[in-house]
């Protein structure tokens, strides 16, 4: 770990101003994944803004029928949440899915949707890895790659985002709201927020260094039945091989987003048009032009088959 | 004493508290956290330093150069070791890759620096600043099949060949001929390497975390060029060993020679990353297995041809072990193929050889049961022998290995299992049912020990036995209860130290067997010392509630000891008996009902009974801690653990507990052990034998064969993940 200077911010365009005013700065909030990082000298900030004292650990009705859900809401008290277990239920699910109690306790909403991948590659300094040192290479390609992306990955970066609760949003259709250095807000659907790696798979977000993220916004409640589905090789704190969310209406129409198969949350609108048509025809959509390894081809057998247990269990 | 004879009655059979199921004396110690492990003895060396390692980002090659101007200016260092100053440090046989010094890189994370700093942050900071150059060697091999698949023709010297295996096989009625392979397996043990080291002159104190504190003290003799008796070892708690702390490691050279340095007590641990590819792992093995039988299930020819990985001077995962000596057939050819490619060095872990011979053999007699149309666990009764098959002049001592089976398949009520693969579901999930059998041998080796009476009457027991999370203290501490007649709070056990008599330490399923035994031997001394000292025949005295009771008359042991300690000192050494009439072994049968999702193929184990036979059991409650934990071991293996290769760089990609999954307690259900009653006198004074490696054999093949009755699909390539059988489960809709 690398020497670093500290600071607490007051306030959330404080906390995006600091972040202008340091190169290299970042913020910490839970640190279930910065810290590992910098003990690695994966991730070697120069500066860190703490925004654990910032409040934004609230989860309020908005006036459209949703839910705000502060920035600092830790991963625990989302799950836990009634309103989320009532209304939200595959994103309840997908959160005590990730990780395990005591990180859960620790991290925040903001900070899950940032995480790092988990790429073996990305997590060993000795090797090529265009995410923790652009333009080094991809050791990965050609490598073992048994849980990396099999969809939206390219020549420089196969990685996957590990989030289990991104992939839920990401069904939900949430709105990531942030504020800036100038005290400017925007909202950014989740759908827009993570970026495919392309040729530069270090930049993961559309996020502008000075900006801080206050609260995920989730829309009205879909009712229907919710599902997240992780499958791995054990039962608890793994990261996903494919985890699959979706919530299925009565009359058999619904929404479905993957885990575990590409850079983001993997889903797209027109592959849910063919949900009445069974689970291979929607995954045949939605995985469309995939370019899996010989390690991890058959996340594309295992989406489809996770979804059809989906299905099944949908019909009762 | 030597142990020459079987055992006849002798006072341990009084059995007040040997065998009985109690709890650890060190427990409350360790669930109270006042157990300090090696890293946490804050108190046993003044002003310690922290060392923090490097490890070689190379797999094969050498160092050209190495540049640590920019660390040793870092904040808080005091001194950088680097492997450059010195020609590669001398080892004994035991290591097979070298620990440190010189050039020449062998493996990935080979230990080439260790920077000391002020405080665990600086050091670590500093290391990171080591610019280091390497020229890799571009003829390094890595990937065992292409190994293998180039020296199959290659002349090997068969394990065994007896009788004429080729015609055997070839006229057999029914016949299997099938390759199995397993990973490479992280030994993934709680505590990292770690060690605290001084100087005091040439005299060098280790505070460390070791299985075999003798085994290591000669290594230091042999490292550092110095008599042995200048070298310290004490290793009184160790958080997890499973043979990856058996013998002296880069920790400790390193903290040595940092301490050296620096004049300084110096504090080292191997960080996670680090220990997969720096120590070493379970080999990787591919083993093709062949057998011939009759009709009625004889095993006619046995055919076990293992290849597997080792470093130069090393012998690998031998997974031919078992089968030398587990089940009858009169034309045997056994091959140990121990081919040398680059990864880092395999060598022992839990009950090595047997672990990943049986993960393949017991599917083996699976698939040959179903080719019979037999049950597996009659199939198994069959070919049950008496007999070394290797040695048919030797007996085994005790085997009740058909008993295992038929008691387990009663209480797993195996007669109501899934008879036909593929065919029973609840709901989403297919259910299956697997057998295997379990052997490992009972090996016991010389241990000694110091007991005392002392003036309050408590009994000391002081030996260099380890206890690596297994029980060691508390079975030692009832030996010398039930010896002494005393209860077991006034038993004081000190191990680990290497001024205590030397023990046979922990490893190869030997410490229990052999350390109590050097107990017991140390005990009859010390009450032998007694009777002279009341001039009475050591055969008329009594020891019981504290007391010596002869003649009419007794005297408190806190009397006798008044003016003084009683001490006194024995060592069991084992006659050639044991191994030249008797083979001594122990044997289980594991029964294992899984689910596996009929759409997803995630598998849950449902349901573990192992039923073991293992001689006289010290204590059911350690015992079974260990039985349960090397089954929990055992569905690791089967399930999810391998040490993945990247056969371009030549290292163990997912080298951390992240990446190197074991399984976590929801994938863990119930677990019943059920121990024979039995004792076997030929093994100690006390007719025990070891179970923490038993345990593991067979229980991963069990799982193996459930999954196949669950699915209809097998899978002969471990790990048992679901990508490897996900195209054969049913359509789905």
């Amino acid at each position: 770990m690398r020497a670093f200077r500290y600071e607490r911010a007051g306030s959330p365009q404080e906390a995006a101003a600091a972040a202008a005013a340091q190169e290299g700065a970042q913020f910490i909030a839970g640190g279930t994944n910065l810290l590992d990082l910098m003990k690695l000298e994966i991730e070697t900030p120069s500066h860190l803004i703490d925004v654990n004292g910032l409040g934004l650990d609230t989860i309020e009705a908005t006036a459209e029928g949703g839910l705000r859900i502060g920035a600092l809401v830790r991963n625990t008290d989302l799950a836990a949440d009634q309103r989320v277990r009532r209304d939200y239920g595959v994103l309840s699910r997908a959160l005590v899915a990730g990780a395990s109690g005591q990180l859960r306790n620790k991290a925040t909403t903001g900070g899950n949707l940032l995480q790092r991948t988990r790429c073996p590659y990305f997590y060993d300094t000795n090797m090529a890895c265009n995410k923790r040192k652009p333009g080094s290479g991809c050791a990965a390609q050609g490598g073992y790659s048994r849980q990396l992306a099999v969809i939206g990955g390219s020549e420089a970066c196969i990685a996957t985002h590990p989030s289990d609760m991104a992939i839920a949003m990401r069904v939900l259709d949430a709105v990531v709201e942030t504020v800036n250095a100038e005290g400017d807000t925007r909202a950014i659907p989740l759908a827009d927020f993570h970026l495919l790696p392309g040729d530069t798979p270090h930049i993961e977000t559309v996020l502008a260094p000075d900006e801080f993220i206050t609260a995920v916004v989730l829309p009205r409640p879909l009712g229907g039945q919710h599902f997240y589905h992780k499958v791995r090789d054990r039962a608890s704190y793994a990261f996903a091989l494919v985890s699959v969310a979706a919530v299925i209406q009565p009359d058999g129409s619904g929404r479905i987003a993957l885990g575990g198969v590409a850079p983001k949350p993997w889903r797209n609108e027109a592959a849910e048009a063919a949900m009445p048509n069974g689970a291979r025809a929607v995954i045949s959509r939605l995985l469309e032009g995939a370019t899996p390894t010989e390690d991890n081809e058959f996340k594309v057998t295992l989406a489809e088959r996770t979804l059809a247990a989906v299905l099944a269990e949908a019909r009762g | 004493m030597r142990f020459d004879s079987p055992a006849e009655q002798n006072v341990s059979d009084r059995m007040k508290v040997l065998g009985q199921p109690l709890r650890r004396i060190d427990g409350p110690l360790k669930t109270t956290g006042m157990a300090p492990y090696a890293y946490e003895r804050h108190g046993v060396a003044k002003d310690q330093l922290v060392g923090y390692p490097l490890g070689s980002a190379i797999a094969k090659g050498r160092i050209v150069s190495l540049d640590i101007d920019e660390a040793q200016a870092s904040p808080g260092v005091v001194g950088i070791v680097t492997s450059l100053e010195m020609e590669r440090l001398p080892k004994v046989d035991w290591n097979v890759a070298y620990l440190f010094g010189g050039r020449e890189i062998q493996h990935y994370h080979q230990a080439i620096a260790v920077v000391v700093a002020n405080s665990f942050e600086e050091a670590r900071a500093a290391a990171a600043l080591i610019r280091v150059e390497y020229e890799e060697d571009q003829d390094a091999m890595y990937d065992l099949a292409a190994v293998r698949q180039e020296r199959l023709s290659d002349d090997v010297e068969p394990i065994d060949d007896i009788g004429d295996f080729e015609s055997a096989y070839a006229s057999a009625e029914v016949t299997l001929d099938a390759t199995y392979t397993t990973p490479g397996q992280c030994h993934a043990q709680m505590e990292p390497h770690a060690t605290i080291a001084q100087w005091d002159g040439d005299h060098l104190t280790l505070w460390t975390s070791n299985q075999m504190i003798e085994w290591s003290r000669q290594a230091l003799a042999t490292t550092f060029d110095l008599p042995a008796e200048n070298f310290r070892l004490d290793s009184p708690y160790i958080g997890g060993g499973f043979g990856v702390k058996l013998f002296l490691r880069a920790d400790a050279v390193m903290a040595a020679l940092a301490a050296r340095k620096v004049g300084r007590a110096v504090k080292l641990a191997l960080p996670r990353p680090m220990s997969a590819n720096n120590t070493t792992h379970r080999g990787l093995t591919i083993q093709r297995i062949r057998i011939g039988a009759t009709q009625e299930g004889k095993i006619t020819a046995i055919g076990h041809d293992n290849s597997t990985n080792t470093l130069p001077g090393g012998d690998g995962e031998n997974g031919a072990r078992a089968t030398r000596r587990f089940y009858a057939g009169e034309n045997r050819l056994l091959i140990n193929r121990a081919l040398e490619i680059h990864l880092p060095e395999s060598n022992a872990m839990r009950a090595p050889g047997e672990t990943a011979g049986l993960m393949a053999l017991e599917i083996a007699m699976d698939e040959m049961a179903e080719k019979l149309g037999m049950d597996p666990v009659e199939f198994r009764i069959i070919n049950d022998t008496q007999v070394d098959p290797s040695h048919p002049e030797r007996q085994f001592s005790e085997r009740h290995f058909i008993e295992c089976l038929q008691r387990g398949a009663e209480v797993f009520n195996w007669a109501s299992r899934n008879k036909a693969p593929g065919s029973r579901r609840e709901g989403a999930w297919l259910i299956g049912h697997g057998v295997a059998g379990a052997y490992r041998d009972a090996p016991a080796e010389t241990s000694g020990a110091r007991v005392s009476v002392r003036p309050d009457g408590s009994i000391r027991v002081e030996t260099d036995m380890t206890d690596i999370g297994t029980g060691s203290y508390t079975i030692i501490a009832q030996t010398a209860a039930e010896m002494m007649g005393v209860s077991l709070e006034v038993v004081n056990v000190d191990l680990g130290d290497s001024r205590h008599p030397v023990s046979a330490g922990s490893g190869g399923q030997w410490g229990a067997a052999s350390s109590t035994a050097g107990v017991y031997a140390a005990c009859l001394a010390l009450r032998k010392k007694i009777a002279e000292r009341l001039a009475v025949d050591p055969e008329a005295l009594e020891f019981s509630e504290g007391y010596v009771r002869y003649n009419d008359q007794q005297t408190a042991l806190s009397e006798l000891a008044s003016s003084g300690a009683i001490t006194a000192e024995d060592n069991i050494e084992f006659g050639d008996f044991r191994s030249e009439e008797y083979q001594l072994a122990t044997f289980g049968a594991h029964f294992v009902e899984v689910a596996v999702h009929a759409s997803t193929g995630e598998i849950g184990v449902r349901r573990m009974l192992a039923v073991c036979d293992a001689g006289r059991i010290l204590n059911p409650m350690t015992a079974r801690s260990q039985v349960i934990g090397a089954m929990t071991m055992g569905v690791g293996a089967a399930l999810m653990e391998e040490l993945a290769v990247d056969t371009r760089h030549g290292f163990f990609v997912n080298h951390d507990l992240a990446g190197y999954e074991v399984p976590v307690h929801a994938d863990i259900p119930k677990q019943e052990v059920i121990f024979l009653e039995g004792e076997d006198p030929y093994s100690t004074p006390l007719k025990a034998k070891g179970v923490g490696e038993l345990g593991i054999c067979g229980v991963s093949a069990a799982v193996a064969n459930a999954i196949y009755n669950a699915t209809g699909a097998r899978v002969r390539d471990y790990p048992i993940t679901l990508d490897k059988f996900l195209d054969r489960l049913p359509e789905i809709d």
